[in-house]
């Protein structure tokens, strides 16, 4: 009988946090030794085979080569759409809106790196959906909560506040585009493991 | 919908070639193709071993409709009641997505400040007459994919230990969090794509958005 795999001693992160934590999994991810060319192609990146996170996708390789894809081109495709600091915008506020406080702790990482506006990230990682980072900012957190709402509430009064903040249909569809995807990976990442403290340094 | 090599969310947005919104898509081209890629993955798998065409379409079906994503709902529906054994299995799951109706993201945080944000909701499970007629180990999969549209954060070591319990392997579990987690972002694509179509373009600065299209147009890295 298989059983989970549980870290009795780990006391997981309670707040959302800029600061870098580690994911420990719940089911066995595949080994190195377990990999065929099917799997090493599933995994993109060779690199990738050692994450315990890439490794547990791993047991179905030809799903995870499509999300790998797919989320590098919705995230570091730098042709026009939206800014790189605001997909990240958008992957926070769907992370902060789901609950996934590891996600949150990457991607606002990223935000605050591309965008230099730490402390508005920061205040929308521990005021939560309400905090005011001025009207661009709201536009793009707002839709993507709206989108992130089940059933998705995105509609017309989002497009309409995007567009009077400036946003173009290209970063608009960006802006759908990373928030859908983010549900996609805050629902694996919640709940294939758990969020454990970064290792001390 | 494989014999023609069509686009899944173009085929049910009717987004045609040269329109508005297929050059939005198009934009990200490589998105675009993964994102059908993951749906053939997903829906005609290579590997049908851990979890049935049946299986999934099962829990696509449910998922879709828990969203209340009517065309992507009805495609799922359609092609489950197409499939051996599925007008039954059609009919019982529609009954589950009224039973199971939901507004989320809810559900409870770690002990701490975020406990202010503990938001309570329905703890979904498979009604008893549906539960005979579809056992216990499709049950445990719809019960787990209520828990993953509608409180993620929920989710739990102790969740997964009950796919298990109920025969489902770690690579079928894996596939079967892939699935509602794809849905979770298909349905979300669709309902975007959809509120975008029927937005009148852009009025204010008509001029600089062709200018952008044309340049897109040309190849030109704006």
């Amino acid at each position: 009988m298989t059983t989970t795999i549980s870290y009795p001693e780990s006391v997981p992160p309670a707040v959302f946090t800029q600061d870098e934590l580690g994911w420990a999994p719940w089911l066995e991810p595949l080994t190195e030794a377990d990999l065929t060319d099917r799997h090493w192609a599933g995994l993109v990146d060779a690199s990738r085979s050692k994450s315990p996170y890439f490794m547990l996708l791993a047991h179905d390789p030809e799903v995870l080569e499509a999300r790998t894809k797919a989320d590098k081109d919705i995230f570091y495709n730098p042709n026009g759409g939206l800014p790189r600091a605001e997909r990240e915008l958008s992957a926070t506020a769907t992370s902060r809106h789901n609950g996934c406080i590891f996600c949150a702790s990457v991607h606002s990482r990223f935000a605050s790196t591309h965008s230099r506006r730490r402390d508005d990230v920061q205040r929308l990682l521990e005021d939560g959906l309400s905090a005011d980072l001025g009207p661009r900012w709201n536009a793009v957190k707002d839709a993507a909560v709206a989108l992130t709402d089940t059933p998705a509430q995105f509609g017309q009064d989002e497009i309409v506040a995007l567009r009077a903040a400036g946003l173009n249909d290209f970063e608009i569809t960006d802006v759908i585009s990373t928030s859908a995807f983010f549900n996609w990976a805050n629902r694996l990442m919640l709940s294939l493991g758990e969020p454990v403290p970064a290792k001390a340094a | 919908m494989s014999a023609q090599h069509t686009d899944l969310i173009d085929q049910v947005l009717s987004i045609t070639p040269g329109s508005r919104l297929d050059g939005l898509r198009r934009h990200r081209e490589v998105a675009r193709d993964n994102i059908q890629s993951a749906y053939l993955a997903l829906f005609e798998p290579k590997d049908v071993t851990q979890v049935t065409l049946l299986e999934r379409l099962a829990v696509a079906s449910f998922v879709a409709g828990l969203h209340g994503q009517i065309v992507l709902a009805d495609h799922y529906a359609h092609r489950l009641s197409l499939s051996q054994g599925g007008p039954v299995l059609a009919a019982l799951v529609a009954a589950e997505i009224d039973a199971g109706e939901a507004k989320g993201p809810y559900g409870i945080y770690p002990a701490g400040p975020l406990s202010a944000e503990n938001q309570a909701g329905p703890h979904y499970r498979v009604g008893a007459d549906s539960r005979r007629l579809i056992g216990a180990k499709l049950s445990a999969a719809l019960e787990h994919a209520h828990l993953l549209v509608f409180r993620p954060r929920d989710a739990s070591r102790e969740a997964l230990q009950a796919l298990l319990d109920a025969g489902w392997s770690t690579a079928a579990i894996v596939t079967l969090s892939q699935l509602v987690a794809y849905l979770a972002f298909q349905v979300r694509i669709v309902s975007g794509l959809a509120a975008l179509a029927s937005s009148s373009e852009q009025p204010v600065a008509a001029n600089s958005d062709a200018t952008f299209t044309a340049a897109l147009a040309a190849g030109v890295n704006s």
